[in-house]
């Protein structure tokens, strides 16, 4: 953490999630990136180096850095998603490092669900495979707007651009099928460092960025909603003391457009209108609150509103409605059932619900519709209809992520089984 | 006002919409409160969410008694400061109801009790979430540890069965009699910690800024000479220049040679540091797994 002077400018954060198996070197390219971005502490290193001594290898392995996982496999500790960090004097990373096998599915869409940006791994000697294909999908059904895919090994196959060039045309040929908005591509080695935080001297003929400075300044902020206002009321603060008689404010995390101070807005669902008094927070006062922001919203008038409500514009409202249709990822043992009934948070708000329909499952490896089979377990992902007890205020996940989405929990055992996303 | 750093920003968003969170989705929460800097921040920030109310769950101190004076007078202040209401339980009341039994030997610590006043806490209190200012970045059982982390009847972590943690919907549900912990603080790294007082300018317990102190070396570590550490034979303490960075127990906390006086100095100190902070903690050191198996059995 050298490079992480005290007084660095405006820094930025950046949430990522990396895609790829064991063997297509995810462990050693996130061992390299902190490695080289000197994120590793000397006992963490001591620690690596004996290890790889131990098992008889040369050098410091750096996929012994994130060994923990290992371990747990060993012990048979199931952990989905592994969070690491790091930083630089542009941004601060968070690593949502998901183990690529089995539980793939379940473990990509959790991971993914808070990632701006996905690295995907393909190994220069194998190019693309099944594995790649799904995580890609599962990386742009989740909205996943940017994708590095970083051709990895490439000291295997000789530094060639023929490889590189071909694997990245067979991508972009697969991928234009999905909704990805950006994708590049970097050839590296991450057991060598070649393009990961330097510049590979091996392949002159990459004139692109290398991963690191790629990632350092990738622009991600116009990935919010920035248009349609939502603010889902999360906590209701009322002082009742002498000073602060009458204050009532409303708590919570914008999850979309931009409010102003003086704005009119609209209670759901009590459909009342008022005005926004105030924007706080318990610094300042502020002008306005965009996406992201946790503030306090008073408002003019003296209306009923509580956990749960949103308030939107009088013009620009959510969709209101009690059937809803979504992709659903399945995340538990216990199957999905027709006729089930599950609780649902979406945004602030609890509601219960009733599957109505499960209309298809995909196929994750072609994104194919399977109609025939219809049962929808650990790791599968599928169309479903559901009948909620009272109305949700919500919009297209593909317009609004946080407004887009909810999660099912079994209701007798209490375990979040499933992960929706409206259409 | 100085620049603010943009991802502080949004680390402070995010743990400020946890916290009303908690409060939103529990009846009866309380404020794991050790007087070290994490559970500073986290308070501070539980005064922010709130604001201008008070903040709506006590903090919770357990208190082993090994505590560095100067952390209960910060603690005092500091509760004034932020107007919270603190509650206490003592572990020697559980040593004296036989709850424990004190450890004996040179390496003896209260760290490992304290989990069962804790327990008896939540119990007699029937609290059921209790706030906490771990990050992920500090050790590695840590890493995997949700925002909202279910605990049993018997107030048992089971890492092999998390609920998985998609946006930020967070799944409060538990039967009776169940609890959960929730990390605020999970996405924070140390120095961003620091970063953040420092930008806040948040006063800490002077433990953090160097001053001369009695300390006895054993196993590589700096520890505090007091009546609560057991001398081996032959060991003398000796007068050095130094400062804590993490506060716990004085027979577990190490110190670190230090000549930092002031945030800044900290700042700069933690940001070309070399070692990690859990590396001062004797109690991490028992062994590789330490934290992991504290941690099954209920530990903060």
């Amino acid at each position: 953490m050298t490079q992480d002077k005290p007084s660095t400018p405006q820094r930025s954060l950046l949430r990522f999630l990396t895609a790829g198996s064991v063997d297509d070197g995810k462990s050693t390219l996130i061992g390299r990136l902190l490695y080289d971005t000197k994120s590793i502490f000397e006992d963490q290193y001591e620690a690596i180096k004996q290890s790889t001594e131990q098992r008889g290898e040369q050098g410091v392995n750096l996929a012994l850095l994130t060994d923990g996982l290992k371990a747990e496999r060993e012990q048979g500790i199931t952990i989905d998603v592994a969070y690491r960090y790091f930083s630089t004097p542009q941004r601060k990373f968070i690593i949502a490092d998901t183990p690529g096998h089995i539980q793939y599915t379940r473990n990509m869409v959790t991971g993914a669900s808070s990632a701006n940006l996905a690295i995907i791994l393909i190994d220069a000697r194998h190019g693309i495979t099944e594995q790649t294909c799904r995580h890609s999908l599962i990386a742009s059904l989740i909205g996943i707007k940017h994708v590095v895919v970083c051709i990895n090994k490439m000291d295997l196959v000789g530094f060639k651009k023929e490889v590189f060039e071909k694997i990245r045309s067979d991508y972009e040929q697969f991928s234009s099928k999905l909704q990805i908005v950006d994708v590049q591509f970097i050839p590296i080695s991450a057991l060598a460092g070649d393009n990961v935080v330097d510049k590979s001297a091996n392949m002159p003929w990459y004139g692109g960025s290398t991963l690191l400075y790629l990632l350092e300044n990738i622009h991600v902020a116009g990935d919010e909603n920035l248009i349609d206002c939502r603010f889902p009321v999360q906590y209701v603060i009322r002082p009742q003391t002498d000073k602060h008689h009458d204050y009532r404010g409303y708590a919570g995390k914008v999850a979309g457009g931009i409010f102003k101070k003086g704005d009119a807005v609209m209670a759901l669902p009590s459909g009342v209108i008022s005005k926004i008094r105030s924007i706080e927070t318990a610094d300042e006062k502020l002008e306005e609150a965009e996406p992201g922001m946790s503030v306090t919203i008073l408002l003019e008038d003296d209306i009923d509103i509580s956990r749960g409500d949103m308030l939107v514009r009088e013009n620009n409202q959510t969709t209101v409605g009690r059937d809803i249709d979504m992709m659903i990822c399945w995340l538990n043992e216990k199957k999905l059932v027709i006729g089930g009934k599950y609780a649902i948070k979406h945004t602030t708000h609890d509601a219960r619900c009733v599957i109505k329909e499960i209309q298809y499952k995909i196929n994750i490896n072609t994104l194919h519709r399977i109609e025939d089979d219809k049962n929808i377990g650990l790791n599968d992902i599928g169309r479903i209809t559901i009948h909620t007890t009272h109305p949700l205020f919500y919009d297209n996940y593909r317009k609004n992520r946080h407004t887009g989405s909810l999660i099912l929990i079994d209701e007798a055992t209490n375990e979040t089984v499933g992960a929706g996303m409206i259409i | 006002m100085p620049t603010k750093n943009i991802y502080l920003n949004e680390l402070e968003s995010e743990s400020i919409y946890v916290l009303r969170e908690v409060a939103a989705q529990f009846e009866r929460s309380a404020l794991l409160f050790s007087g070290g800097k994490d559970s500073i921040v986290l308070s501070y920030l539980a005064r922010k969410a709130f604001a201008p109310a008070k903040i709506p769950f006590p903090l919770m101190h357990i208190d082993t008694g090994h505590n560095f004076p100067e952390t209960l007078t910060y603690r005092d202040e500091w509760m004034k400061k932020i107007d919270a209401r603190l509650v206490i339980r003592y572990v020697q009341d559980s040593i004296d109801k036989g709850r424990v039994k004190e450890e004996k030997g040179y390496n003896a610590s209260r760290n490992l009790l304290q989990t069962v006043t804790l327990l008896d806490a939540i119990e007699e209190l029937k609290l059921d979430a209790c706030l906490g200012g771990a990050r992920r970045d500090e050790e590695k059982a840590r890493a995997k540890e949700r925002f909202f982390s279910h605990r049993d009847e018997f107030g048992q972590w089971n890492p092999k069965n998390q609920r998985p943690e998609l946006w930020d919907l967070f799944n409060g549900k538990k039967n009776m009699g169940e609890h959960f912990r929730v990390f605020p603080l999970s996405n924070w790294t140390e120095l961003d910690i620091w970063q953040y007082i420092k930008q806040e300018n948040i006063p800490l317990p002077n433990l953090y800024f160097t001053h001369p102190r009695e300390v006895i070396e054993r196993n590589g570590q700096l520890l505090a000479k007091s009546d609560y550490l057991n001398m081996k034979e032959g060991e003398q303490s000796k007068k050095m220049q130094v400062r804590f960075r993490t506060i716990g127990d004085m027979t577990c906390t190490g110190a670190v040679l230090s000549n930092a006086s002031s945030i800044d100095e900290i700042v700069a100190e933690v940001a070309t540091s070399r070692v990690t902070e859990r590396g001062t903690r004797a109690d991490d050191k028992r062994s590789e797994t330490a934290m992991e198996d504290r941690k099954k059995v209920g530990y903060f």
